[in-house]
């Protein structure tokens, strides 16, 4: 019982890496580009709501769809002003790109709002599920936290192979050359990645926050780099695969935190990752793609 | 005279130029700021840079092979910094306890720190052989936060017996005369000082002279198809696992060497130092100064030292202005326009200068 | 193209270090020997994640500084650089300071950094006081170096003191931060002093800066354990009283000194922290003068209420200057002159400040002054007794 007590917080845990990692992933899948700005985006995020909710006072939904609003409107602007110049670029040119950005953030935070940390105000009434007669006890936040998870995985999966725009995506991630013969707008796909992109960050920015609630200026990039961690662990440019990494991520964490040593938490989950990468050089979910000559 | 003059146009042929700025520029350098800092005409600001630029150059150096030559991103240089620091740091404490001299001191924890690090670049080399583009980069990544957990939690004491390991708890058990080299959390904090600007600026030249002479030969040459093409460089009968194994051991080399440089050179050290945003930045310093260059390196890394110092000035903005910096850069160096401009004032330049020489 | 990115490079290069000694070659000019001005230095986070820590000891010195120049005596200049809780960053500032011409030091605000700098202060003797820099390995560097603060092993043994005394409860878990030698110092002498005291420590759980969001929290409650304690910052602490009590587990919370400021922290639900109680020297609600205006002047300053490192940082200024003029001691007096009448003071002086009362120094640069424990009632801080 307290085995599957610990293995829900981590399925809480790792909810929370996978939308976050989904992001990623979507971006690396079109764009081709790791964006280390991510995680501070989930930080601008994360007081955009703070401030809606807490000195604003306004309720949930109404914040979340600021958050995401402005969270959005963020993360076009980056890719317009610093990416958007560099599409002819190497990869490495953008990628130091994405941390100059990513610096720019953290200190804009710092200067902004200060370094002392926010508490984010509760958002949910902490109810209780009890199962067992008692003996498990499930917050509703937890439901909450893994329900959105699921039902944004699903939502994108539907979306990237249903509609219209959604092929195009693959389109573009296939081939952006041929994607532009075909009468694509390469451009306007890519900011719509990246919105839906910083979408999610808003989210995840939220349900981050309600489970851990401290805001500070360096929030995003821990969760970042085991978001990223997890998305390539998944097969990056897979959108299930994110999912499954961001899971099998958090539930690993959690687990040899409790059951193996706490003080070597990360070099267990970092060597799960090499051991995975060993096997399955291209991620669990990841395509292997031949080379041609 | 013949002879020098033949020599001096062998020098800058096109086949050696590169490396002769880069020798150029360094010994240069050397002989402007010892003379700077013999006649006291330097700042302390300045000479408190001098060790850690050392030892930044040669693993941004040292990066630039992985990442210029054989075409692969790394992310782990800090892992590799990290078991030279510390292991190089243990060891000039145990050396220091048998032999008197300082300079032979630094050299043995140098080799040793070198040797540990191209022990874990080979070992890292095995997962990386099989892994191409950002999936090696991850592995690395990875691989440097492994590193940096173990040392967090490595206790390393010496007494009269010899040295004393041991992990997660202090249970190294010493004698009475036995010091706590290593302390978990807290690391290293009674290091003695032994590195020096000279000692830094030979290993520069150590590892130019070793990167140098290991591009320009077969060896390098076949690295560099693995490069290009991986797949016709195999078809021509290169073996490809065994060129990319070298450069990642011999780079692990000359990084692990650059980390006991800059451990020796502070007396205190902390294994959080090494952590992620340290790769980040060794990466940021190659990429600034051009892939493959290695003159660029050099001045990339010095530049990217020094802004930030020079920016203290402006207190607050200091690290918001060093982002903007280093977007800017990156966008002005990948702009058509803009480097069209440039070139065309180069060309210009270039007409006026022959001119000038015939009158 | 390269060739002239290089090109370009090295102008800014020779230009920024050009800009670099220039600056420091203006500080030269009023340097060290004589001026008008006695220039304290010192080092702290200024940005990232420890920042507030930094920011605090600097606000809380400046504070010091202007109520010093006002009285028209000895005129002080600080001037507080960023190391960014880096040792090599510190070396730098050390650097710097030296180039502006520091008479005497504030060190650094944190400890990695203080490590990383105190033998540099000890060789070119000059007094350096740490405000918050708490392990014992600092001062231990030699006898230039002084605290300000509580040494970590002070505040294990004291909590473990207060528990056993008051019978708190008898098993006890602990959480620490294993790459923060503040927390491992705490924890280490806690578990030592509770041992002897007949305390249970139940289960210890250790994490790092880079996994500290999820907390096992069950694993204290399947323990049983009655007293949590807790050597940490208090965003750590937040977040494990939070994962506490989402499980619905109320045990006896007892923090250090890192705790303060918990309170302060934006949209704070202050009742989360009901009976919390924490070691610490300084309390902005206490109602003598000299606490009231110094919060009132910090809060004008930031807009928040002033922690225990403000205090510390305002004390370590008013030491300084208490000890300078009791040796007699003027502002055109050179460096050295200035250290020996600081290191002369230092054996005899006692203190009263924010932090504590007839506070002195023994030889070794520790303080001695007593850990007061407080209690948090109706979400103010009282002292417990």
């Amino acid at each position: 019982m307290k085995f599957l007590s610990y293995l829900i917080s981590g399925i809480r845990l790792g909810s929370i890496y996978a939308i976050i990692a989904l992001g990623y992933t979507m971006v690396y899948g079109i764009a081709k580009m790791l964006n280390f700005a991510h995680g501070d985006v989930i930080m601008i995020g994360a007081y955009v709501a703070f401030f809606a909710l807490y000195r604003a006072g306004l309720p949930l939904i109404v914040s979340l769809l600021a958050d995401v609003a402005v969270c959005t409107v963020l993360g076009i602007t980056i890719e317009k002003l610093a990416y958007k110049p560099l599409r002819s670029a190497t990869s490495l040119a953008v990628l130091i790109t994405a941390i100059g950005v990513s610096y720019f953030l953290q200190n804009a935070a710092l200067l902004l709002w200060g370094s002392t940390s926010k508490i984010f105000p509760t958002i949910l009434d902490y109810g209780f599920i009890e199962l067992f007669n008692g003996e498990l006890k499930i917050s509703y936040l937890i439901l909450i936290t893994i329900l959105t998870c699921v039902v944004i995985m699903v939502c994108l999966t539907l979306f990237v192979n249903k509609t219209k725009l959604g092929k195009a995506m693959r389109a573009c991630s296939e081939d952006k050359d041929a994607a532009r013969l075909m009468g694509i707008n390469v451009n306007s796909v890519i900011s719509l990645t990246f919105a839906i992109g910083s979408g999610l960050a808003a989210v995840a920015s939220l349900l981050l926050c309600a489970t851990y609630p401290t805001v500070t200026p360096t929030l995003g990039s821990m969760p970042g780099i085991k978001a990223f961690t997890a998305a390539v662990l998944g097969g990056i440019g897979s959108i299930p695969g994110a999912f499954l990494g961001g899971l099998l991520l958090g539930i690993i964490e959690v687990i040899a935190k409790v059951y193996i040593s706490s003080e070597l938490t990360d070099a267990i989950v970092f060597s799960v990752l090499i051991l995975v990468l060993l096997f399955k050089p291209a991620g669990l979910l990841g395509k292997k793609t031949n080379e041609k000559v | 005279m013949k002879k020098i003059e033949e020599t001096l146009k062998k020098l800058f042929s096109n086949q050696y130029r590169q490396r002769t700025v880069s020798y150029l520029i360094v010994v240069l350098a050397y002989v402007i700021i010892e003379t700077a800092i013999r006649t006291g005409n330097i700042s302390n600001t300045i000479k408190s840079l001098l060790i850690p630029t050392c030892s930044y150059i040669v693993a941004a150096l040292a990066l630039n092979l992985l990442v210029g030559y054989l075409g692969d991103l790394c992310l782990g240089q800090a892992g590799f910094m990290a078991v030279g620091a510390f292991f190089g740091v243990v060891a000039a404490a145990f050396f220091a306890k048998y032999i008197s001299s300082n300079v032979l001191v630094l050299i043995l924890a140098i080799v040793v720190g070198g040797v540990l690090s191209g022990a874990c670049g080979a070992l890292i080399g095995i997962p990386v052989l099989k892994l191409q583009g950002d999936y090696l980069a991850i592995v690395t990544l990875a691989f440097c936060q492994i590193i940096k957990t173990l040392l967090l939690n490595l206790y390393v004491g010496i007494d009269s017996r010899g040295l004393h390991f041991s992990f997660i708890t202090d249970n190294t058990n010493m004698d009475p005369d036995g010091v706590l080299v290593i302390k978990g959390a807290i690391g290293a904090n009674v290091t003695k000082k032994l590195s020096s600007f000279t000692a830094g600026v030979l290993l520069i030249l150590f590892a130019l002279f070793v990167i140098y002479n290991l591009i320009n030969s077969r060896h390098g040459r076949a690295i560099q198809a693995c490069r290009d093409n991986r797949i016709a460089a195999s078809s021509v009968g290169i073996p490809v696992n065994k060129y990319k194994l070298l450069a990642f051991v011999v780079s692990a080399i000359l990084t692990g060497m650059a980390g006991t440089l800059y451990g020796l050179g502070f007396s205190s050290l902390k294994a959080s130092k090494f952590d992620f945003n340290l790769s980040i930045l060794i990466l940021v310093y190659v990429v600034l100064g051009g892939l493959g260059n290695m003159t660029g390196t050099i001045v990339s890394t010095t530049l990217l030292l020094v802004i930030p110092e020079a920016l203290r000035a402006f207190n607050d903005y200091r690290m918001i202005i060093y982002s903007i910096v280093l977007i800017a850069v990156m966008l002005i160096s990948n702009n058509a326009t803009i480097m069209f401009y440039l070139k065309r004032c180069k060309e210009y330049c270039r007409k006026l200068f022959p001119k000038r020489r015939t009158e | 193209m390269k060739k002239l990115l290089v090109v370009l490079l090295s102008v800014l290069c020779v230009l920024s270090l050009a800009g670099c000694s220039g600056g420091s070659g203006n500080g030269d000019a009023g340097s060290g020997d004589g001026g008008t001005v006695v220039k304290i230095g010192g080092s702290g986070p200024l940005s990232g994640p420890a920042a507030q820590y930094g920011i605090a000891v600097k606000t809380g010195a400046e504070i010091a500084v202007e109520e010093i120049n006002a009285l028209g005596g000895l005129q002080f200049e600080l001037n507080v650089l960023d190391d960014e809780h880096d040792g090599e960053k510190a070396a730098n500032c050390y650097a710097q300071l030296t180039d502006w011409g520091m008479d005497v030091s504030m060190l650094c605000v944190t400890t990695g950094p203080s490590l990383a700098v105190a033998d540099m202060y000890q060789e070119d003797g000059v007094f350096a006081m740490t405000p918050s820099g708490s392990a014992p390995d600092i001062i231990a560097k030699g006898d230039h170096i002084f605290r300000m603060c509580f040494a970590d092993p002070e505040q294990g043994v004291a909590a473990a003191d207060y528990i056993a005394a008051k019978g708190l409860g008898t098993k006890v878990f602990v959480f620490t931060k294993s790459d923060d030698e503040y927390s491992t110092g705490v924890a280490a002498s806690f578990k030592e002093e509770a041992a002897a005291k007949g305390l249970e420590v139940v289960g210890e759980y250790l994490f790092t800066s880079d996994n500290a969001t999820d907390f096992p929290a069950a694993q204290a409650q399947e323990a049983g354990a009655e007293v949590v304690f807790l050597p940490l910052y208090y965003e750590d602490d937040t977040r494990i009283i939070k994962a506490c009590q989402d499980l619905g587990y109320n045990p006896v919370f007892f923090g250090v000194d890192g705790f303060d400021g918990a309170l302060e922290q934006e949209g704070v639900d202050v009742a989360m922290f009901e009976g919390v109680y924490y070691l610490t020297p300084f309390a902005y609600s206490a109602p003598d003068e000299a606490t009231q205006s110094f919060t009132a002047k910090f809060n004008e300053k930031v807009g928040y209420n002033p922690n225990q490192f403000a205090a510390d940082g305002y004390d370590v200024v008013y030491a300084i200057y208490n000890a300078l003029t009791a040796g007699g001691a003027t502002a055109d007096m050179a460096k050295e002159e200035l250290n020996v009448i600081m290191m002369e003071q230092f054996k005899t002086l006692s203190y009263s400040g924010l932090t504590g009362e007839n506070m002195t120094w023994d030889a070794s640069g520790a303080v001695v002054k007593a850990p007061l424990v407080f209690r948090i009632e109706n979400g103010a801080l009282v002292a417990a007794d």
